[in-house]
This record gives structure tokens, sequence and C-alpha cells, in this order.
């Protein structure tokens, strides 16, 4: 019985924000980010704990590569602890990466979205593909054998041709984890004011399914919605969430489902430096219901198990009986529980919709 | 020999006005200046009893009140004002309203001028042969004309308006003159306070304490309390436990009602059914020998399945139902079951409007989430075993094999409109499988369009396409004619190779394949994506006429749940759940109520 929780922390910095992220940060500045250094440390003091993952995220959390190190130094966790950090591949220097491999972080998740020039800068990113590739390079080198990166489906002009090219080249790196997401125009962001060409539903779909084919093809399983890695090497960090366990976020913006209780800080850099510890608004007291459950393990491929159905004291057959109603195409129902399968994943919403009685 | 003088006291008269054209608000005024109502006691509108004729602007039950006036001349008048309805659902009602009355107000707005319900409710008030008193209102506005309107008036409508008072009534300008001139044009009624007892009746409604109040306006004789009343076409009798007049708020009892006078019986009558309007009621010890003219007995001509959202709220429909009902003798309802609804109740009304109005109620009032099915109307089956049934539910419709002849019922329709407008309806009524009879003028400019209709034809919409190839100006009246024979199906609707029956439909065999593909294809926007493919197809017996499919969903919202944020993901579902509360389970299709809805609306 794993009695650790993971550890998250938000890094609020960038050098300039994408048009398509809704992720909060600010502009990165050395003063900022010692102050942010000194938040984050006093948090940890407050809250305590022991964790068997830890996770900064962002922003740019690289950009702070001397302030993790410092922070890692305080953070109580296991012999064997997962501690991930974010990069980009713009400031994926040797100096950095060393700096963060020293002093513990021994899995890097670079946000390269795409190894086609003309999708990178359709995402406004400041990398180029041989920058991306150096930065791999870099971090293997540095030591790094936990590599993840990001891939962006359903971008503007994207075609299986463009995808099986990104994939392509990416599996020629030293890489044992990819996460493949669809682009999601977010309520706010650049990306919602402007009118954008971007493949239909159909092509969505297409995209995706042919992507995910592909990377298995390479040896990068897919083991949740987005989530493809080598064997072994799923992301421990984010199996926290998707099994419905307890972590702890600290930062501006960071959620916790922490103490029975799932809450997130404010998302504010001022207020969080000011604080003496975040001040948080509770978003869900009575969380891990069944509800809850059953939709985060069906992100999973290994879904949703009926020995968890019994602990929540649902009644099987029900279940069954309602996946009735769902196409043979995006579920597999076996004696010891149920799964979507990759097409399901496209259309998870709809089927947990049923499967939960809607 | 009684003495008739009081009678050339009275002056009994509605007001008939366009919509907004300031009827209610002159009524307030009158009710004001006659001091019936102190002003503190005036909530706006007095006479709109319910809040959805307040909404829509429309009165739909009439109401009256007497008033007392102290004229220039010194004399005082008893004024009985009768408000109207003013919709070609209830024109027999205001029909009888204005049978009621020796004159009528006709209020016209002089920014705006003569409008199409202005001359609509005009004709009909001299065909009923009313004294019509033109008075004209909002002057104060900046864009009165009032006259080009007095013009206008005498031009198009064919009476002097020279005298028209120019008023303003929500500033309370020139109110008494309106009064004056009611004074002066407004005949006086005749009738004989001796003469065996005529009383209209022009509305009722159930007081749970009185029964059922009947408005009368005494044609003939004198009623007094405790005399025994006949109702000339039931023959029902009932004793008169208290008569008397309508106060702006209440009723005021009194010993005798008197030919010319307006007023109300109160008679122990359990069930509004036992009073129809229209009907003559006289004693039972000196009967009249003949009913008043023009009583017809009015009959639901559309019937519709309303079934409740929820099944649970089964009884609290049938509730609302019956209290709908004890006020409005002119709805019907049975209980009836749908394999695709559920149980609830085929209703029966005067027409759509009719319809529109207690579906609202049913909802607003009685707070119920609702779902429809088609109009339709009753249709006469001869079976192939000799017997003859009458069907209101499409699904019930026998199998083509069993008819050996379908009837349905024809309406006799008259449509009143300005001249210019007669090729557009020609065209419509033709498009309805209209039969033309006849065209009379009734002036220069205006015309009585005389053609036989299908009711299924014009039960939809026909109101609204009339009004809007006629820019307003038409108004239509129409009469039961009886059975015809008829080339009809059964449009079967399927949803996934499941017929769905509340979406079934006769119709007639020339117009199954137009109103096919429009069912379809409202079908189809309406349906949203499921997992699978949704064929939806309208077929008769089996042959399927029209299809549209509804493809299968690839990929639907996605939500992230980067950094243990879950809450959007927790959103959607929330949304997910919230949204199929208003779906419909049709087999294995889900259907939002929307969709049943919007095939009903179909505007050709």
């Amino acid at each position: 019985m794993n009695n650790k929780i993971g550890l998250y922390i938000h890094v609020p910095f960038c050098l300039s924000k994408c048009p398509y992220c809704d992720f909060y940060s600010e502009k990165y500045s050395r003063t900022l980010a010692e102050q942010y250094k000194q938040a984050v440390l006093r948090n940890l003091e407050y809250y305590g704990g022991d964790f068997d993952t830890v996770y900064f995220g962002g922003g740019t959390p690289i950009l702070l590569a001397d302030e993790i190190s410092e922070i890692l130094g305080k953070i109580q966790r296991t012999d064997d602890a997962e501690v991930t950090v974010e990069a980009n591949p713009c400031v994926c220097d040797k100096q950095r990466l060393a700096r963060l491999f020293e002093s513990g972080v021994n899995r890097l998740s670079i946000g390269v979205q795409s190894m086609q020039e003309r999708e990178l800068a359709f995402l406004g990113r400041r990398h180029s593909v041989q920058q991306a590739e150096k930065a791999i390079v870099c971090a293997y080198n540095t030591g790094f054998r936990n590599i993840s990166v990001d891939l962006m489906l359903g971008l503007e002009d994207q075609t299986k041709e463009s995808v099986l090219r990104s994939i392509q080249t990416l599996a020629e790196l030293p890489l044992t984890h990819i996460s493949a997401y669809l682009l999601k125009i977010e309520e706010g962001t650049p990306f919602a004011r402007r009118s954008l060409m971007l493949p239909d539903e159909e092509q969505s779909a297409e995209l995706y399914l042919f992507a995910a084919e592909q990377l298995e093809k390479r040896g990068f399983m897919q083991y949740e919605i987005s989530n493809f890695a080598r064997s072994g090497l799923e992301s421990r960090h984010n199996l926290h969430y998707w099994h419905c366990e307890e972590y702890l976020g600290i930062g501006p913006s960071a959620h916790s489902y922490y103490g029975g209780k799932r809450f997130c800080a404010e998302r504010d850099l001022n207020v969080f430096l000011s604080a003496e510890h975040q001040r948080i608004i509770v978003t869900d007291d009575k969380p891990g219901d069944f509800e809850e459950f059953s939709m985060l393990a069906l992100r999973l491929n290994e879904g949703l198990r009926f020995d968890d159905c019994y602990r929540f004291g649902i009644d099987i057959n029900v279940i069954t009986q309602r996946c009735k109603k769902i196409p043979e195409k995006y579920i597999n129902i076996t004696n010891n529980g149920i799964s979507l399968t990759r097409k399901g994943f496209l259309v998870s919403n709809t089927v947990i919709g049923i499967i939960l009685g809607y | 020999m009684s003495d008739s003088s009081y009678l050339s006291e009275i002056r009994n008269f509605c007001i008939i006005a366009h919509i907004d054209h300031g009827k209610s608000t002159l009524a307030d005024r009158i009710l004001e200046q006659t001091q019936t109502v102190a002003q503190r006691d005036m909530e706006e509108q007095l006479l709109d009893n319910m809040e959805l004729e307040r909404e829509r602007g429309i009165t739909i039950k009439a109401r009256a009140v007497r008033l007392n006036y102290k004229a220039q001349d010194g004399k005082s008048y008893v004024f009985n004002l009768i408000d109207t309805p003013g919709h070609v659902d209830f024109n027999y009602e205001v029909s009888r309203s204005l049978n009621a009355c020796e004159g009528a107000i006709l209020i016209v707005d002089a920014s705006q001028g003569i409008e199409a319900q202005t001359l609509a409710n005009t004709y009909l008030a001299i065909e009923q042969d009313l004294e019509v008193v033109p008075v004209i209102n909002k002057i104060d506005l900046p864009s009165a004309h009032p006259e080009a309107v007095k013009e206008e008036i005498e031009d198009v409508i064919g009476i002097p308006a020279d005298d028209a008072p120019l008023i303003s009534a929500k500033m309370g300008i020139n109110i008494e003159a309106v009064m004056e001139q009611v004074v002066k044009c407004v005949p006086p009624p005749s009738g004989d306070p001796d003469a065996p007892l005529k009383a209209l009746i022009f509305d009722s409604y159930y007081d749970s304490y009185k029964g059922v109040i009947v408005y009368v306006r005494i044609k003939e004789g004198t009623l007094r309390v405790g005399d025994k009343i006949r109702m000339m076409a039931t023959n029902a009798e009932f004793q008169v436990v208290e008569l008397g007049y309508m106060g702006a708020t209440n009723l005021i009892s009194a010993d005798e009602l008197r030919a010319g006078e307006v007023g109300y019986i109160a008679a122990s009558i359990k069930s509004i059914g036992d009073t129809k309007v229209g009907d003559t009621v006289t004693t039972a010890d000196n009967p009249a020998a003949e009913p008043l003219a023009g009583y017809r007995n009015v009959n639901p001509m559309v019937f519709s399945g309303i079934y409740p959202a929820d099944g649970a709220k089964y009884g609290d429909l049938r509730d609302a139902l019956e209290r709908l009902q004890l006020n409005d003798a002119s709805l019907t309802f049975e209980p009836e079951t749908s394999i695709a609804l559920g149980f609830g109740f085929r209703c029966g009304f005067l027409g759509l409007l009719h319809m529109d109005i207690i579906q609202e109620r049913l909802e607003r009032e009685y707070n119920l989430d609702l779902i429809t099915t088609a109009p339709s109307v009753v249709y006469k089956i001869e079976k192939t075993d000799g017997t003859t049934v009458f069907i209101d539910n499409p699904t019930n419709y026998p199998d083509p094999a069993e008819i050996v002849q379908a009837y349905e019922p024809m309406v006799e329709v008259h449509v009143f409109s300005p001249s210019d407008y007669v090729g557009n309806i020609m065209e419509l009524c033709q498009e309805r499988r209209g039969v033309f009879k006849d065209m009379k003028y009734l002036d220069e400019t205006r015309v009585d369009l005389h053609y036989e209709l299908p009711l299924n034809e014009i039960v939809y919409d026909f109101f609204d396409a009339l009004k809007s190839r006629t820019k307003g100006y038409a108004s239509y009246d129409y009469e039961m004619l009886g059975f015809y024979p008829s080339k009809l199906v059964k449009l079967d609707i399927m949803l996934n190779g499941e017929v769905v029956d509340a979406l079934s439909f006769i119709v007639h065999a020339d117009k199954a394949y137009p109103r096919a593909r429009r069912i379809a294809e409202k079908l189809k926007e309406h349906i949203p994506r499921q997992l699978f493919e949704v064929p939806i197809q309208a077929a008769i017996g089996g042959k399927i006429i029209a299809r549209e499919t509804v493809k299968a969903m690839r990929k639907d919202v996605l939500a992230k749940c980067y950094g243990g944020d879950i809450t959007r993901k927790k959103k959607l579902l929330e949304k997910q759940k919230e949204g199929k509360k208003r779906m419909r389970q049709l087999g294995t299709v889900e259907v939002p109520q929307e969709a049943f809805m919007a095939v009903l609306k179909l505007d050709e």
C-alpha cells in the first residue's frame, strides 16, 4: 500500500506566452524568481510531507533551474522518487540541465510540440526543429535517462504525413515517453480570438488514431488517453491523478487532492509571494466518489476494475447493462473490468456519461 | 306594464382596437373617471386578469363592468363596458360579447393609423349591427397625425370620424369626450321588461363558493332572485341564488336584472359545461318561445397529446387540466398512452392559439415540463368490418387494409381582406387543398372569400400564413361542414429503425412527400450526434419515402487533466448530466424535447 503522495509545484514563469496556452504564468524575472523560491520553501515547511513523485510544471520551470535545485534540497522524498521538471527547447542549455541533474531531477518533460517548422511557427514556439533535437540530445548527454516530449495534434494544415514525419524524427531520439494532445482552443487565449483553419472533427479523430498507431509501432505504448511510454516508463506522478490518489499542489493555480479535499491555490503570483502560506479555495469538499474515480480510471488503458466498483458499492450488473448501449468498438469488457478502446478515448465523455447512467 | 324609461339611460358597449393601440389603458381611464375604481386602487390595466394575457397583450376571457357616468346633460347613465378577446380561435366568443352590446368604441392610434386588427375587429362589430364610435388615441405622441387618421377612418372603414374625440389615454387627456360620445352615439338598448326572459350568455367562470357565475345580457324580460331558469340549449334548469352586476373588482348583488341590462347570475351551477356561451337563459315558468339567434355548439377542432416530461408528474398534469377545465368549457381531455412518451392526455382545443395558451398556462401556472405531440384533427374511417370509427390520435389509425373509406373534416372558411390581397389568399387556399366557392365585395375595397378547406390544412399555421401574405389585414372565420371522403395516409417516423409513435402524422396522400421530407430534415437538425449513426426515416405503411441520417460522433469535447486539475473534466460531465435530463430515450436514440417541438412548428 503506497501511502506516499505526489507533489506538484507550479512554476509560473515564461519568457513569452504561447498563443494557445492557458496555464498561468507571468514574465520571468530574477527578482521574482527569488521571491518565488522563498514562498515555495515557506509552503513546504508549512505542509511537510513525504513524497514519492515530485513534478515541477509551468510555465517554463527550467528557467528557475537554480531555485528548483535549492527547493529540491528541502523536499522530503523516497529514494526512488520520480522527479520531473518541464523544459522548453530554447532553455535547455548544458548548465541548467547539469544543475537539475545534480540536484536529483531524474525526468525531463520537454515542450517540443512538433518536429515540423511550419507547425512550430503556427504554434508560436520560439524554438526550431534543430533546437528541439539538440535539447533532447543534450539532456541525454547530461545524464537524463527518462525524457518525455509533448506532441500536438490537430494543428492547422497538419496531415498524417506531417505527423508521421514528426514521430519518425522523435523515434530516432533517446526518448522514453511522449504525450500527444489534440489542440484545444481555450477561451481567453489569442488562438480563441483568431479564426483558424483547423482540421474538422473527422480529420482530428483520424490524426489522433494515426498518431497513436505510429507511436505504438515504435515502442511507445499507449497507457492513457494522451500518454505513450516505453515499457515501465509511464509518468508515475500523473498516475497519481488518474488513480484518484492524493497529491499536494504548491504555487499559484496549483491544484491539490490533499487531506480529503480538492482545492486550488489562487491564480495570482503576487498573492502567492506575499502570503505566509498559499491561500486556497476548496473546489470539492467530498471528492473521490465513484463518478470521479471512474472518470479518471477510464482515461487509462487499464480502465475501471470491477473490484473498484465493489469498493464503491456499485452493482456490476448495472454497469454492464449500461455498457450495452455503447458500440463494441469503443469499449472492452472482461471479467475484471471495463476499459475504453482507442476509438473510445475519442468519445470518452459520452461513453463515461452512459456508464455513469446519465 | 313596467316602466321602460330606464332603458334610455343605459349604454352597452365594448372597446375594440389593434394590439397596443390603447384599449386597456382607455378602459382603465374610464374606470377611474367614473370613479368606479379609486385611483390608488388602480393596478394598471385592471381588466386584463391573467398574467399571461398581460404579457401577450391580448385578452382571452371576456370581462364586463358596470359604471355610472354623470353626463354633461345632467343625467346619470349606466355604462356596461364589456372587454372582448381578439383572436380567430375565439371569434365565436367575441361575436357573442359583441352581441351583448349596442356600440363599440373603436380606438385608433394617432401615430399608427388603421391596422390589421383594427379592420378585422371593426367589421366584426359592424356585422353585429353595433354603432362604431371612433376615438383617436395617443395624440400626445410627436408623430401623431390625427386629422390624417380621421380621413383614413372615413375612407377605409367608411364611418364618419369628424367628431372622433382626440385623446391620450395614457395622459388622461379628453377622456370625458369619449364618454360623452358614448352617450350621444351609442344607441340605448331596447327590450320589454315584461316579456318572457331571454338572456344571452356571453361568458362564465367558476367560483369555488358560488359555482359557475354566468355573465348575461338581458335582451327581454326580467330576472329575479329565486326564479327557476332554464338553459335553452341543454334544457338544464337551475334556481337563481344570487344575481347582480359587476363592479371593477367584485360582484354587486341586486334583486333583479331587467331587459337592456348586463349582469351576472349565480345559481349553484356545478359545471361550466352547463353554461354555453351564446346560449339563451329563460325562465322555466314562462319560457321564451325561441332562443336568441347566433348560438353555436362549439366543439374542439384541434387535438394534441400532452405528456409530462417527467413521468412522475402525471398526477400533477391531470390535476392541472382538471383545474383549467373548471373555467374553460371548450377544453377537453382524456387519458392516453404512447410507447415513446409514456402516460399522458389527448386534449381538444378550439384552435392553435387555444392550444398554445393552455400549454403555457400548464407550464407556467402549474410548473409542468411538457412534451406535446403534433396537433391533429378527427378523422372518420369506414372499416371493412362494417364499423365506423373516429380517430383523433394518429397512432390509432387503422391498417390501410382495413379501410373502406377515410373521411376528413372540412370547414367552411370566410376570409375577409382588402381586395389587394385576393391573389395571395387564393394561392394560399389552393396550396391548402381549398375549393373556391365564391367571392363577395363587402364594399369597394374589401372582399369576403368563401372557400371550403380541409381542417387539417388550416390547423397548423394557416392563420400565420394568411397574416403574412396579407400584411396582417386579413382575418378569417371557420365553421365545420362535415366529413368528406379523402385520400389519407399515415406517415410514420422511424429512428434507428424503430417507429416513434408520438411523431406519427395523418396527412393527405398528395402532401405526404413534402411533409415527410420537412419532418426528416427538422429532426436531423435537432437530434444530437450519438455514438452510432441514426437513420431518420419517414414511411407510409412500411415504405420509406424520406430519409436523413445523423452521422455518428467521432470525437466529443476533450478536457485536460493537467497538473492534477480535474475540474474541467468534471464540469463537462455535469453539463452532460444536465443535458440528458431534457432528453427522451426513444428506443436506442436520445431525442431532446426541443426536437418534438421543432417538428410541430413546421412552417411550410
